[in-house]
């Protein structure tokens, strides 16, 4: 069992109901204090080891304001799982420690003009469908046989290059963090490994915690918004989430090892050698930098390429056109990046490489950054749940650029290893109570429901709680669960 | 996690979201090669997969967690890229070189057969994040790694 902090009280310092900050005395050499976000009862399966990696990144040069925990924090590797910090661009690090293996790992949420009550009776055949025409599991190949320079488009322009290979639409790409590209990315920063790596898994879901869903609105919390989003009680959507693939955790790996040597070059001193990292600016630092834009540009383009299918298979198994079925891309963040933003320090407008290691991007009304068709209510922030748990679609809120460099929570968090769900858990029996509550799951076999099933997490709801009570994101609509497929 | 009959070659241990292990051996050599048994078995019960492929690694690295972390990855890079799946390793030696240490080793394995193979969550990645080779007071070694799942 994880180790649990006994007595969180004599560690932590309460600011409010849902801020904690572990003080700069906890740990020689942190430059500024720990912050989480939980609320009294998330702090009780709060790890050790997660505060003791808070502290960890708190040590890191040119660190702003706090080392960060988001509320469905747990410990990881390197930086916690839901860690975000913001580094100076001058005296500051950047480190693919804070960002992770999987880099831009995200959601995107499509809409459509179909009811739950439409969709239910022919919910199994649908979910078999798409667990067919959307690859996923290990060594699972893709329909798309990219040639090298395809792949070297997607690395360079990723959903742009999808949607102008015939894979979406123009409006597609606005509705996408970055537009679905970051426009530093440089190819040539990207090893031929994760090349090879890369090539056959494009256009696959992968493993893990990755999914594809069919949800329905359950609830709507702000009618106002989820009208700017094209959101209605009883309507259905469909959820992708997937990441960067062998391309991105190639390009994590290769780095390491450069930035391992530039810590030693620059004379940084880490607590843990997952931190690796280099001065923002600096060559290894900006050869990252450059990899990492391909690698998550490669991860909006694989999603969108998914997004096309999840169309046609939807086109086909209802015998209504794209038009008809309004399946409109809503929004699509990266939960697993870094990236040069500006914010608002002890009043003074500075730029900053903000890592969010499993965070998402919140941010408020009125910034450039949100779609215009957005920009008055704030991004949509998007929120999955585990299998079998809702869902939840948030907006930005300028409360999140005051406190957490505008950035909310990512997931519901894990509250028990892969090893101990399958002890725990039998995945068929998982499949059959899912199956009573009306949630069709199809996986490539059963004990992969198991190390997912939904008593593995922190309750979903709960997380988006401590989020909306904060105000770093606001609820906007619930998203119930209808089909699940996975790999 | 499978692999029953590797008893006392590698033991799980306790994380939350990726896993977690150390591998024993009489020699390094030997605590390498169960280490790539465990990482393995992350994956799927190696214990029916047959020695019929193999492939030849050789790498050289600044020092000696860094060889642990690089043979691995390797053997991942292999796993992913040539579609085999391996559940024998053979490490000739670990050599102290003017660089750092180097091995040459050799892996075992067969092509994925997903109509035969059945994988749990796939080993995504070999991180440092707690990575240790160390020498036992009664001789022997143990290594220690977490993996990205």
């Amino acid at each position: 069992m994880p180790e649990q902090i006994k007595d969180a009280a004599s560690i932590l310092t309460k600011v409010n109901d849902y801020t904690w900050d572990i003080p700069m005395s906890y740990k020689p050499g942190m430059r500024v204090p720990g912050r989480i976000f939980v609320s009294q009862k998330l702090l009780g399966s709060l790890e050790h080891d997660t505060l003791e990696q808070t502290a960890n990144v708190a040590t890191l040069p040119g660190i702003q304001k706090y080392a960060m925990a988001m509320p469905d924090a747990h410990s990881g590797y390197g930086f916690p799982i839901g860690g975000v910090a913001a580094f100076d661009r001058n005296t500051g690090i950047i480190s693919p420690g804070g960002v992770g293996y999987d880099i831009n790992c995200g959601v995107r949420i499509i809409r459509t003009n179909l009811t739950a009550d439409e969709v239910r009776p022919g919910m199994k055949e649908l979910i078999e469908l798409l667990f067919h025409e959307i690859p996923s599991g290990v060594g699972s190949k893709s329909k798309l046989r990219a040639s090298d320079k395809e792949l070297t488009d997607a690395l360079l322009h990723g959903a742009k290059w999808a949607v102008e290979s015939g894979y979406g639409v123009k409006e597609d790409i606005e509705h996408c963090e970055e537009n679905g590209f970051m426009k530093m990315a440089d190819p040539s920063k990207v090893s031929e490994k994760a090349r090879s790596r890369g090539k056959p898994q494009f256009g696959t879901l992968g493993s893990g915690n990755h999914f594809l869903e069919v949800q329905y609105v359950d609830e709507v919390y702000d009618e106002e918004v989820a009208k700017v989003f094209g959101l209605h009680k009883g309507q259905v959507t469909v959820m992708i989430h997937c990441g960067s693939r062998g391309a991105g955790h190639q390009i994590c790996d290769d780095y390491l090892k450069v930035l391992d040597k530039a810590t030693r070059k620059y004379g940084i001193v880490l607590p843990d050698r997952q931190l690796a990292c280099a001065p923002a600016e600096s060559t290894e630092g900006q050869d990252y930098f450059k990899a990492m834009a391909a690698g998550a540009n490669y991860a909006w383009a694989n999603r969108q390429v998914i997004t096309h299918w999840v169309r046609e298979a939807f086109t086909r198994f209802f015998r209504r056109d794209m038009d008809d079925l309004g399946m409109n891309l809503i929004y699509d963040v990266a939960h697993n990046v870094a990236k040069l933003e500006e914010h608002v320090i002890d009043g003074e407008k500075k730029m900053v490489y903000v890592h969010r290691k499993g965070a998402t991007r919140a941010f408020p009304p009125e910034h450039p950054d949100v779609p215009e068709v957005y920009r008055k209510v704030g991004q949509p922030v998007l929120i999955p749940g585990s299998m079998g748990t809702p869902s939840f679609v948030l907006h930005g809120t300028q409360t999140a650029m005051e406190l957490t460099f505008g950035s909310a929570c990512h997931g519901s968090g894990r509250v028990s290893s892969r090893a101990a769900a399958k002890r725990e858990f039998y995945g068929e029996t998982i499949q059959k109570e899912l199956a009573a509550r009306g949630i069709s799951v199809r996986a490539t076999h059963p004990s992969i429901i198991a190390e997912e099933a939904p008593g593995v997490y922190k309750p979903s709801e709960e997380v988006v709680d401590v989020v909306h009570q904060l105000g770093i994101a606001r609820k906007v609509v619930k998203l119930m669960p209808m089909g699940v497929a996975k790999g | 996690m499978a692999g029953e009959g590797n008893k006392g070659k590698y033991e799980f241990l306790y994380h939350i979201a990726d896993a977690k292990f150390r591998a024993y051996g009489s020699t390094m050599e030997e605590a390498f090669e169960n280490a790539a048994l465990a990482m393995f078995n992350v994956m799927i019960n190696t214990e029916n997969l047959k020695p019929v492929e193999v492939r030849e690694i050789e790498t050289t690295s600044s020092d000696i967690k860094m060889l642990l972390a690089d043979w691995l990855s390797e053997l991942l890079y292999l796993f992913e890229v040539d579609g085999i799946v391996f559940c024998e390793f053979k490490i000739g030696r670990i050599e102290k070189t003017g660089e750092g240490f180097s091995l040459t080793g050799k892996a075992w394995g067969e092509p994925i057969d997903l109509s035969r193979h059945s994988f749990d969550t796939q080993v995504k990645a070999v991180t440092l994040h707690e990575l240790e080779v160390q020498e036992k007071d009664d001789g022997g070694f143990w290594v220690q790694v977490v993996v990205d799942t």
